[in-house]
């Protein structure tokens, strides 16, 4: 797509060049500390499966183990191999097993040849586990190229949450012949504030299924034969958030999830994460992600249903601009990035249609190779359906308009009902109305120079980079602690996870980091 | 007027609308099915005016008819709420012009309960439904204590942040437990705290009975589908006083 805002290319690239700025710090802080998740991960892409009597997965036993003995500044790699190694023990789930009953002791090696010896093992192990998620990779770009992507742009995304699982299946099933071609599974309420991963399939949740290796490989076989019914590849969602955001994002590689919702601030701001405790783990995570193939989805169109999506509307684009330059320092390309954004402006306020164009158009034109993640009306849906689905109808437009790459569909009965089958039916009837109707519209519209739209976003862009002077300035933590973004004050020292993390020591090893950084 | 009925396009003419979805495929005998439905449902005549069928097996109707039912609006009966419902931002303007500090709030799941369910929709700053929660609330301090909360912990905490209010999520009903907790927990508040000290003590679940508030020994149970701006209003009206 041209230009179509006339933005200034030096104002863009001074935007990014304070995101970066800005990100920086946190950047630092990441690299110098592991959390408990991180480690797990490690573990989990080194073979341990399973969990206890009481659903304790066996990574969680085994970190356990070894941080009362050693901590986790040294990584859990070196002293896992080197208590393999000392004990003779070659199943690494059956050595978690034995910690867990308190009849080892793990210690780091001081010798040389001992660290040599761990750490060669434990690239071993985890690179093992690193070549499932190539090898699903590979198996992804085949399906595509067998059964093909969507025929449109943007692709439609709908969600299924039962809480169960073998219902979950069905209904993705019946989306995906009704026209998705993204499933998201929605989790159950809770599982982000859960310090582990449940194990095995799952048949109750709170509004959500909870997100298990196990369920992930059940809904991806099951829409795999969907495609092959369909002859499209239907893409399968899930939540990299919360507490095990690591470990999590290990199991969707393994298990060809296709893309993750993965914000860099929605765990601080929305569920009371502690900031430090979230950029180790969202890092880590990305860079899994990133070697998986997986697309990221951004929260931003959180921030806008706490704060006015008009006075707010350059939180959202600091926000992609920060989203955008930890996913880049991770690895992650711009094909990978569903950066989100939203329909939220309240619809009484006059221009309301102009302004959320030129935001939209402005998170085109900033963002030109990221499939950005279009998110419905939300917060002013009241419960008049009607209203609703005409709300639904101009958001659809706006996508089509700006050439948004994801659309989550919108239901008229937000706020009323979980969608029934036939919200769900009428949504999409609407997405099709506006996309074969209207889908090449973009080609013929232009905003006026200099006009409203162009205006707007100028002056968007410009208070997004003032806001990135100031957090240059203060920096993200302090920016994040006083309130910025979503305006939920979270302090770096409070909020959930924070005893999970741990400095590096001098000789911190994680096998996984390096292979993912070489 | 106290006998209505509804309004189409003429006074009297009793006209309403109805859509639903049967799960059989979409035929002939689907459509009758529809207009059968609707005059159970008392609509005669019942205009069935689109059929749509949906996926495998299922069929969406809209029907316009009639309805030959009145309404005596003298005879409705409405459980009236006893408390004016605020806007947050009426909810933090009385809070400030009266209490003239921020109102402290403490809450948790009890027991074995780790549903957090229902304490994070109401506490948690995403709130429920497009309703934001307490943390969003300027003038409210909220600290959310989790799930399986130890009575002793929740007395201990609610004492240390001297909580005007404090908030017990059940969701677990296996054996009364949410009936015993919440005994427990007010049988905690009344030794640890003498009457002038106690926090107002609010229960909230899908399960319990509000009328049993006084028999649990709290202040107020909420039910099913309580929003957080609810429960801020009942805050304000319990603690504050009005907003006049």
């Amino acid at each position: 797509m041209s230009s179509k805002l006339d933005l200034d290319p030096l104002v863009v690239r001074a935007a990014r060049r304070l995101a970066a700025k800005a990100g920086r710090p946190v950047v630092d802080l990441a690299r110098s500390h592991t959390t408990v998740s991180v480690e797990r991960a490690v573990l989990r892409l080194a073979g341990v499966h399973g969990a206890d009597q009481d659903g304790i997965p066996w990574v969680n036993r085994l970190v356990d183990a070894v941080r009362a003995d050693v901590g986790l500044g040294h990584g859990i790699a070196t002293p896992v191999f080197h208590a393999m190694r000392s004990t003779g023990i070659d199943d690494i789930t059956v050595l978690a097993q034995k910690a867990a009953t308190g009849a080892l002791r793990f210690d780091v090696p001081e010798k040389k040849a001992d660290v040599t010896a761990a750490r060669r093992a434990a690239r071993k192990a985890t690179g093992a586990g690193l070549k499932i998620v190539d090898r699903r990779r590979a198996e992804r770009d085949r399906l595509i190229k067998r059964w093909g992507d969507p025929e449109q742009r943007p692709w439609i995304y709908l969600i299924v949450a039962t809480g169960d699982i073998y219902e979950d299946i069905p209904q993705a099933q019946a989306a995906a012949r009704a026209g998705a071609d993204v499933i998201a599974v929605i989790r159950s309420t809770g599982q982000s504030l859960l310090d582990y991963v449940p194990e095995g399939a799952t048949r109750e949740g709170f509004a959500g299924t909870y997100a298990t290796q196990e369920n992930f490989r059940l809904m991806r076989a099951a829409l795999d034969e969907t495609s092959k019914e369909l002859g499209r590849y239907v893409r399968l969602t899930n939540y990299a958030s919360g507490l095990c955001m690591p470990e999590i994002a290990a199991l969707a590689g393994m298990e060809r999830l296709d893309m993750m919702l993965n914000d860099s601030m929605y765990g601080i701001l929305f569920r009371d994460i502690n900031p430090i405790r979230t950029f180790v783990d969202q890092r880590f995570s990305r860079q899994v992600h990133a070697r998986a193939g997986i697309i990221i989805n951004t929260g931003e169109d959180n921030y806008l249903t706490t704060a006015d999506a008009v006075e707010a509307a350059h939180t959202v684009t600091v926000s992609q601009l920060l989203n955008e330059y930890f996913a880049h320092e991770a690895g992650l390309e711009n094909w990978q990035l569903g950066l989100g954004h939203a329909f939220e402006i309240n619809p009484e306020l006059p221009e309301s249609f102009r302004l959320e164009l030129a935001h939209a158009l402005l998170a085109r034109e900033l963002f030109p190779d990221a499939p950005l993640k279009w998110m419905p009306p939300t917060k002013h849906m009241t419960g008049d359906v009607f209203r609703g689905n005409l709300l639904d109808g101009f958001f659809n437009l706006v996508g089509a308009l700006t050439g948004q790459g994801i659309l989550l569909v919108g239901m008229m009965t937000e706020a009323v009902v979980t969608p029934w089958l036939s919200d769900r039916d009428i949504a999409l009837q609407n997405v099709r109305y506006v996309l074969t109707g209207a889908g090449n519209l973009h080609e013929d519209f232009v905003p006026a120079p200099g006009g409203f739209i162009q205006q707007r976003a100028s002056l968007v862009l410009a208070e997004a980079i003032e806001l990135l002077e100031k957090i240059v300035d203060d920096s993200l933590l302090t920016a994040i602690a006083e309130g910025t973004f979503g305006i939920m004050k979270r302090p770096a020292d409070r909020g959930k996870g924070l005893d999970g993390v741990a400095r590096h020591e001098d000789g911190y090893y994680n096998p996984v980091t390096e292979a993912l950084e070489s | 007027m106290s006998i209505v009925r509804p309004y189409g396009d003429t006074t009297g003419d009793g006209m309403v609308q109805l859509s639903f979805t049967l799960p059989i495929p979409h035929d002939k005998r689907a459509e009758g099915a529809a207009v059968q439905l609707a005059n159970k449902m008392g609509m005669d005549p019942a205009l069935l005016v689109h059929a749509k069928p949906m996926g495998d097996g299922f069929t969406f109707f809209v029907v316009y008819g009639r309805v030959s039912h009145l309404v005596d609006t003298e005879k409705v009966q409405v459980v009236e709420r006893d408390f004016p419902l605020l806007s947050a931002k009426e909810v933090n303007a009385t809070i400030k012009r009266r209490l003239r500090r921020r109102l402290n709030v403490v809450g948790a799941c009890i027991g074995t309960d780790a549903h957090t369910v229902g304490i994070d929709a109401i506490l948690n700053l995403k709130g429920i439904a497009g309703e934001k929660g307490l943390e969003y609330y300027s003038e409210l301090s909220v600290t959310n204590m989790g799930a399986q909360v130890s009575v002793p912990d929740l007395v201990e905490t609610a004492r240390e942040r001297k909580a005007d209010a404090v908030l017990v999520s059940q969701v677990v009903t296996q054996r009364d437990a949410h009936l015993q907790n919440t005994r427990a927990m007010t049988a905690a508040f009344r030794e640890a705290l003498p009457a002038g000290k106690r926090p107002l003590l609010i229960v909230g679940g899908p399960r319990f009975d509000e009328l049993m508030a006084g028999e649990l020994g709290v202040d107020r149970i909420f039910g099913r589908g309580t929003t957080p701006r609810e429960v801020a209003s009942y805050l304000v009206h319990a603690l504050v006083g009005s907003s006049s």
